[in-house]
């Protein structure tokens, strides 16, 4: 009897081995099919890779550790949907690395909170969160708006994305620091920007006494948050996963 | 087989070589340094919460940044000096053998991985995070622990294969698996593509609803590997040796070690329940998660059953106290944890603070006094001392740390069903009843019991480090006749 426990417990390398399998089968079963199950992602027209400018908008989200307050995952509550929005899709998410669906809620969920406010709202807002809303509990971010972007660096970003999976067209990388100005300018011509990245959000996000602030990044990146995917022209059956 | 269990009484000849005890002594120093660290920024960020204005409009003192600092602290400066300290006490004793490798491997294991939290820690604080729980330090950091990781591995691996016992301790089952799923969950969870050679930041190798079950399958088992099987190793050979009595059961250790280290790994994925994560992906979760109850209470049962004609020594060994109520928290937090994993009470109690609740009692009541037990035990051993400075201090922190714990808990509770029920509550007309600052608000006075209840355990901590300090400085014993350890090193 060669797995009996007397025999494992004076074999090290069997342990160790036995350990191993024992503790790959759970995470192999339930990991693996998600890459090849292919209605894990639903099939919705609408995402796309995010814009240059909304990119170092999430780089700040990350970098603040805004995902240990706010949620971006909408739960199929009659409760969740009415305060938040239809209920998260798989799809929604599809380009984020790392996923940013969060734990918590000390802060209310942001999967959709695109276009929700307005901008100078959330200007207000990240300077100080209790000019706007009295009872928030959320530190205030006005350093944000000191900040200029690194313009020249995000193309470098757009193709470390590329390698690990998301579809960035080298005229994308190309012109990445040319789709930020765009963005940003509200007289700027913003064809060429939302020909390659639909829906989003050009204008001013309050600007910066240096270019464009990080504050203006972030903001991009909320306004477009939750608005890819038009809600009216999808079935049900749609959805299903 | 039994006598790898039960304390063989044969007085064996020592070792060739003497044990390794300066690293493990430099271990305990830094666990009590590292915890006093964790729980004083615990306290920051929970006071943040009631008080915004603590965030002192700094960025490096936002409530985002210094939250990782709080959890990593927590669990792997903290916990993870405890256990690595623990586990190098307990293979060579066990294994009769002194660590594989020579004094400067161990050293280079200590140094590496308190080198590892500090980059993590400074990472933090300026902002450099890949914004995974429990798995925030960017690429540099990750291939620098990976490093330490595997030596550790190695180091253990190696005294394990040298022992010059026929058995391997219930323990070291315990502390090799979480070494060895340790390594597999943090590379797999890891792996990130750098934006350049010379920045910090990185994109994750996975994205979306793949990336959050990696995220949590490496999350949940940080939990099962790092915070649960090693502090059971810690369990196995500590409790024995306090209550000075066999464990319970050899039958239930086999039994239970098999079974919660197979059962752990399929829990990730009830950290996303009602999420975009397929229902057949939850539902395995769920499923896995409720079984894992048995196991868990099989540890449990073994390690509080161990004290069978020796609970009269509760009384008078108030480190022992700490060990024992580690266990029944473990049993409290492993009945709460499965309960939770049950879609629809996860619905509730999912995104609110009843999720911080259990969490604290799992780390405050059984990480944190399991390893407060075995320091207890191991500072008067390590330093040959007659015992501690003061076993009343050892009460005193005791009680303190334990009225903290209940304010926490019972607080997060509430705050957590509070708020999972205000969101949901709809008023007489159909419409949702509180807006959400509402829930925000009402959160204040619970929040305010949760610092002091944090503030209670971080005085007990303190307490400790003075009684460890005083007893450390105490006159040392020349001849060491009190404790059996030294003189039966077999164990």
């Amino acid at each position: 009897m060669r797995f009996r426990q007397p025999v494992i417990e004076k074999n090290a390398i069997l342990l160790l081995v036995l350990t191993l399998i024992t503790i790959s089968i759970g995470g192999i079963v339930e990991i693996v099919p998600l890459f090849t199950i292919e209605t894990t992602i639903e099939r919705v027209n609408g995402v796309r890779p995010y814009s240059p400018l909304e990119l170092a908008g999430r780089d700040i989200y990350v970098r603040e550790g805004c995902y240990l307050c706010h949620s971006q995952q909408i739960r199929p509550f009659r409760d969740e949907v009415e305060r938040y929005g239809h209920y998260s899709l798989a799809a929604e998410s599809m380009y984020d690395h790392p996923f940013q669906w969060g734990s918590e809620r000390n802060g209310p969920d942001l999967a959709r909170v695109g276009g929700k406010y307005s901008n100078d709202w959330h200007v207000a807002h990240l300077d100080n969160p209790r000019d706007v809303v009295p009872e928030s509990i959320m530190p205030p971010y006005a350093f944000l708006g000191h900040r200029a972007v690194d313009l020249d660096r995000l193309a470098d970003h757009l193709r470390a994305l590329r390698v690990v999976g998301v579809p960035y067209t080298d005229e994308m990388i190309a012109d990445a620091k040319a789709d930020a100005l765009a963005q940003i300018d509200p007289t700027a011509d913003a064809t060429a920007l939302l020909k390659r990245y639909p829906g989003a959000v050009t204008g001013g996000f309050g600007g910066s006494p240096n270019g464009i602030s990080e504050r203006d990044a972030l903001i991009a990146y909320l306004q477009m948050l939750g608005t890819l995917v038009k809600f009216r022209d999808i079935a049900p059956e749609d959805l299903r996963q | 087989m039994t006598a790898a269990i039960s304390a063989p009484a044969s007085a064996a000849s020592p070792a060739s070589e003497p044990y390794n005890e300066d690293v493990v002594r430099a271990f305990m120093v830094a666990t009590m340094f590292w915890g006093i660290v964790a729980f004083s920024v615990g306290v920051l960020i929970g006071c943040q919460l009631a008080f915004p204005a603590l965030n002192f409009g700094l960025e490096w003192t936002t409530f985002g940044r210094l939250r990782p600092v709080h959890t990593s602290a927590a669990i792997f400066a903290f916990g993870g000096n405890a256990l690595l300290g623990t586990s190098f006490y307990v293979v060579q004793r066990t294994c009769r053998a002194t660590l594989w490798g020579g004094r400067g491997t161990a050293w280079f294991i200590f140094w590496g991985y308190q080198f590892f939290i500090v980059i993590a820690a400074l990472g933090y604080v300026e902002g450099v995070t890949k914004a995974r729980e429990y798995a925030e330090p960017e690429w540099y950091t990750d291939l620098w622990l990976t490093l330490v990781w595997v030596l550790y591995l190695v180091v253990f691996l190696g005294t394990v294969l040298k022992r010059r016992e026929p058995h391997i301790y219930v323990a070291n089952w315990f502390y090799l698996a979480f070494i060895v799923t340790i390594a597999v969950l943090h590379i797999v969870n890891n792996l990130t593509m750098p934006v350049s050679f010379f920045g910090a930041k990185s994109y994750s190798l996975f994205a979306g609803v793949q990336d959050a079950l990696v995220q949590w399958w490496y999350g949940h088992n940080a939990v099962g590997f790092f915070l649960t099987a090693g502090f059971l190793g810690m369990m196995y050979y500590f409790i024995p040796k306090q209550a000075d009595r066999p464990i319970y059961s050899y039958r239930l250790s086999v039994v239970h070690f098999w079974a919660l280290i197979f059962l752990y790994i399929w829990a990730g994925p009830h950290h996303l329940h009602y999420t975009a994560l397929p229902d057949w992906a939850q539902t395995l979760g769920m499923v896995f998660s409720v079984m894992l109850w048995m196991p868990s209470w099989g540890g449990m049962i073994n390690g509080l059953m161990t004290l069978s004609g020796a609970w009269y020594k509760l009384r008078t060994d108030p480190a022992l106290r700490f060990s024992v109520t580690a266990v029944a928290f473990y049993g409290m937090s492993t009945f709460e944890g499965p309960m939770m994993s049950i879609r629809q009470v996860n619905g509730l109690s999912h995104y609110t603070n009843w999720t911080i609740g259990h969490v604290h009692s799992g780390a405050l009541g059984w990480v944190a006094f399991i390893s407060f037990g075995a320091v207890y035990y191991l500072v008067p051993v390590l330093w040959k001392r007659p015992g501690l400075y003061s076993t009343r201090l050892v009460a005193y922190h005791y009680w303190i740390a334990t009225i903290g714990i209940v304010l926490y808990i019972t607080s997060m509770w509430v705050a957590g069903i509070t708020q999972g029920l205000m969101w949901r509550a709809y008023d007489q007309f159909g419409f949702l009843q509180y807006s959400f600052s509402e829930s925000v608000s009402a959160m204040h006075p619970y929040y305010l019991i949760r610092a002091l209840g944090g503030a209670c355990f971080l005085a007990g901590a303190l307490i400790m480090a003075y009684n460890l300090w005083r007893t450390i400085r105490e006159p040392m014993v020349t001849r060491y006749v009190s404790a059996a350890a030294i003189a039966r090193p077999a164990e």
